[in-house]
């Protein structure tokens, strides 16, 4: 006495072993067509703006003329911006992470500020300008400096360095700890000599990938008013600047076609220097991040 | 080794230094916390600027034909009107094309990469994803503008230079590495004993995948969702840039709109002096747009926690 129709059996297997077929190809198509997007984007910025790409390109400031727009006042604004940013948010954001790893109690007041640094981390951009505008630009009298944009952005992407310092910090074995402990160090000597090393390489990278975010950023720039047509070199914090996506955007908004190739040469830059900060937070992550 | 060891004079003459360091070791905790309070003092800051200025607002413009006025015409030389509703369908119309964009791109790499892809392909299509991710979004800005654009008016010919598809799409692009990572983290946290129990009782992977790992990761795949439409809603560079700024109360998505994004750039980068009711409406548009977006990012922790299995 057969139990089973094998006949039947084998027909269903078979239609139910090709759909899954047809989806696998389904799902892997979906995700190849992701993935072309970003090499359509790659491939249509290179081949309009390679061609602007020259010293002089480097070496001018903006104009009205196309060919003569130069992107050297927004390039060194972006750096000028880079050495407020990065002191600024490394030090506020590494500070929170050392105090919510090492010394926050389990009490409501720390529970707050953990919830309220992942409900930060939700806030659009463009509020965060709002926010710069109000009080550094307004408030405290910083005009569109170097300093006020500064500010803004350090707080913009606060979250994201206090998040990834936490887990270089978690990442750090509680034996280690223990034995310096038990070497009669204090907590403190603990932190600075045993756990803040080994935990540096992490807390760079992550603090460098914030940072990445932090010179692509637009929207608190435009918010704040930073200016895109400029003829001189900031020369301190409390000067005005400009920026390259700001750079970029003042040309992408131009409606004649030759500007919208120069801001092509513009994201190329600015797609370089962010490739080059990723670039270095990874050989960080390889090279100093120690296994335990 | 004994001349190495201090001796008992050196020991008192040292503690003294042992009691700076324990000030110091008092000191510590209490300076981080300070430091610690900044983020929680940008939120009071982020809230206390958006509600003062938003009151001022109020004072010139009522709150009623705010919230519920159909026009937004502030430039209007003969008589301004503040009704936010038109900002806000512009600003629902971009999310709902990103939605459908990137929702069915997002979910199917995650299901990709949690239940089909070798541990090569992972390793190759993580990274370019988190490329994707990293893009600025001026970038994606310019290449809606310049691409999207120009190439969807081939399909759509009635499509405007500036619409709501062309940065809805591109919207759509930038989230969907959040989705399809957000919700392969959720999937893969689904234990491979369960995914092997219907693998040993004869299911396809297809199955497996969409009635055992779905169902299972769902709160997480639900979290990922609503946390990208956060981020399409706050989104503003792309929006600035291809899709206009003509607010509109209607269901048109082939002409110039304006998101609440979209306005408050336009605002910042015009000549509207300080202090008149345009600046002030900035603060509205942002206070508007700050409790979209808490409400939705609350929700996604809610729906995170709410319906959380655990193993």
């Amino acid at each position: 006495m057969r139990y089973m129709n094998n006949e039947a059996v084998m027909k269903k297997m078979n239609s139910r072993k090709i759909v899954n077929l047809i989806f696998k190809g389904i799902f892997l198509f979906a995700t190849i067509l992701a993935l072309m997007t970003l090499a359509v984007l790659f491939y249509r910025i290179l081949s309009q703006g390679i061609g602007y790409l020259s010293w002089d390109f480097f070496n001018n400031f903006a104009s009205r003329f196309p060919e003569k727009a130069g992107i050297k006042a927004a390039l060194i604004g972006s750096i000028w911006l880079m050495a407020v940013v990065a002191p600024v948010s490394m030090f506020l954001g590494i500070g929170s992470a050392i105090y919510l790893e090492e010394y926050a109690k389990k009490n409501k007041i720390n529970d707050f500020i953990r919830v309220n640094i992942s409900n930060l981390a939700g806030v659009p951009s463009v509020v965060f300008g709002l926010l710069g505008l109000t009080i550094f630009v307004r408030a405290l009298a910083l005009g569109n400096s170097v300093l006020a944009a500064g500010f803004t952005m350090s707080l913009l992407i606060l979250p994201v360095i206090i998040v990834a310092s936490q887990e270089a910090i978690r990442a750090v074995p509680s034996e280690v700890r223990a034995a310096s402990y038990g070497m009669g160090a204090t907590k403190w000597q603990t932190i600075t000599r045993v756990v803040l090393p080994s935990a540096i390489p992490g807390i760079l990278t992550g603090s460098i990938l914030a940072l990445s975010r932090a010179i692509g950023e637009t929207a608190p720039l435009v918010v704040i008013g930073v200016p895109v047509i400029i003829q001189f070199l900031p020369s301190g914090v409390f000067d005005t600047f400009t920026a390259l996506p700001m750079q970029i955007y003042d040309w992408a908004k131009r409606p004649q076609a030759d500007f919208q190739n120069v801001a092509s040469a513009g994201i190329i830059v600015l797609m370089s220097v962010l490739l080059l900060m990723n670039s270095v937070a990874i050989l960080i992550r390889n090279k100093f991040q120690k296994r335990y | 080794m004994a001349e190495q060891r201090p001796s008992v004079q050196e020991m008192i003459a040292n503690a003294g230094a042992k009691r700076n360091r324990k000030t110091l070791e008092k000191a510590i905790p209490v300076v981080l916390f300070i430091i610690a309070a900044i983020s929680v003092l940008t939120t009071l800051g982020i809230v206390f600027t958006l509600i003062v200025e938003t009151f001022i607002f109020f004072t010139e413009v009522p709150f009623f034909s705010f919230l519920f006025g159909t026009e937004w015409l502030p430039f209007s030389n003969t008589e301004a009107r503040f009704g936010i509703l038109p900002l806000i369908v512009g600003t629902l119309k971009v999310t709902f094309i990103a939605v459908i964009v990137a929702v069915p791109l997002g979910l199917s790499a995650a299901i990709y990469l949690s239940e089909y892809a070798s541990d090569t392909a992972r390793r190759i299509i993580k990274p370019i994803l988190e490329v994707l991710a990293g893009v600025p979004t001026i970038v994606y800005g310019y290449f809606a503008l310049t691409f999207v654009t120009p190439v969807l008016q081939q399909f759509i010919p009635e499509l405007k230079i500036f619409n709501a598809i062309s940065p809805g799409i591109v919207v759509g692009i930038m989230i969907i590495p959040m989705i399809a990572s957000l919700s392969e983290d959720a999937m893969s946290a689904v234990p491979n004993s369960i995914r092997e129990g219907a693998l040993g009782m004869g299911s396809t992977r297809l199955e497996v995948a969409l009635k055992i790992v779905l169902p299972a990761a769902l709160s997480g795949i639900l979290a990922s969702i609503v946390l990208a439409m956060s981020r399409a809603i706050g989104e503003t560079m792309i929006v600035s840039l291809a899709a206009g700024s003509t607010p509109r109360f209607d269901g048109q998505f082939t002409d110039s709109i304006q998101t609440m994004t979209a306005y408050i750039v336009q605002v910042a980068t015009g000549d509207a002096g300080y202090g008149t009711t345009i600046y002030y409406s900035i603060y509205a548009v942002g206070f508007t747009l700050f409790l979209f977006t808490l409400v939705m990012n609350l929700l996604a922790q809610r729906i995170s926690k709410r319906f959380r299995e655990e193993y």
